[in-house]
């Protein structure tokens, strides 16, 4: 088993590379002896952070990129996806689990990300998350 | 290459009609959307459907896919339709339950279930 896995991918704003980045990443993953669990909730985090920054960040536009880091060891991963959009604020984000909200279909994103991994949060401007899933 | 690929296998139970899913994953924005398209024009000519739709072969969902089931659940409640869901693991079942959405929906664990219950 390798000590650490460091990378770094750029992707276009199409979903069809997040997903083949995403499949690398968690075989990656797989690797390093992660819980089901665990893997569950970083292909789930994974999918939600890339999707927002294709989709809601750089509102699918084909010239804007997504650049996914990652460092993984056996007792943590830590992953950012940064995309090229003008960046938004969290806390305006509406709690999806209000009953006013339950039967919007979207905005369920990124309380899915903050209950699935145990640390996210965001850069000042909005454009990038960061996340941490320790390997319990 | 997705694009024709069924993403249902459908059959029918009596009145009811049951669409089991038939992709691992259902994540990204293009099958999920021919998941609603195919499941539109399953539903379409029925006048207050019942559907069951089976998730035993699904393993991984995004909440893009919870906004489909939620965009579909409301179609059918406004024929005066029923929707059940069956067969989600439990991990997906936590999904919904932390996003509340096991209140919305009503959810059994087997398909024998899901018919029983409609």
């Amino acid at each position: 088993m390798p000590d650490k896995y460091v990378t770094v991918s750029t992707i276009a704003s199409d979903l069809r590379q997040a997903r083949q980045l995403e499949d690398s990443l968690i075989h990656e993953v797989g690797r390093f002896g992660y819980s089901e669990a665990a893997v569950f909730a970083i292909k789930l985090a994974l999918e939600e952070a890339i999707n927002n920054a294709i989709r809601h960040g750089n509102r699918c536009d084909p010239d804007k990129r997504v650049t996914v880091r990652v460092e993984l060891d056996t007792a943590e991963m830590s992953i950012s996806v940064t995309d090229e959009g003008p960046g938004f604020n969290p806390g305006t984000v509406p709690d999806p689990t209000a009953d006013e909200n339950l039967e919007k279909p979207s905005g369920r994103g990124i309380m899915l990300m903050r209950a699935y991994m145990d640390d996210v949060h965001y850069n000042q401007r909005g454009n990038e998350i960061c996340m941490c899933k320790r390997n319990a | 290459m997705h694009e024709n690929t069924p993403r249902l296998t459908v059959t029918n139970e009596g009145d009811v009609i049951v669409a089991e899913l038939v992709d691992k994953k259902i994540l990204d924005e293009v099958a999920i959307t021919q998941i609603h398209e195919q499941l539109a024009a399953l539903l379409g000519p029925v006048a207050a459907p019942k559907l069951v739709m089976d998730f035993a072969r699904v393993a991984h969902m995004s909440s893009s896919a919870l906004g489909m089931l939620i965009t579909l659940h409301k179609r059918i409640r406004e024929k005066q339709g029923e929707l059940r869901l069956c067969g989600i693991s439990p991990s997906i079942y936590e999904v919904f339950v932390i996003t509340r959405l096991n209140e919305i929906f009503q959810i059994s664990k087997t398909r024998p279930e899901a018919l029983a219950s409609l």
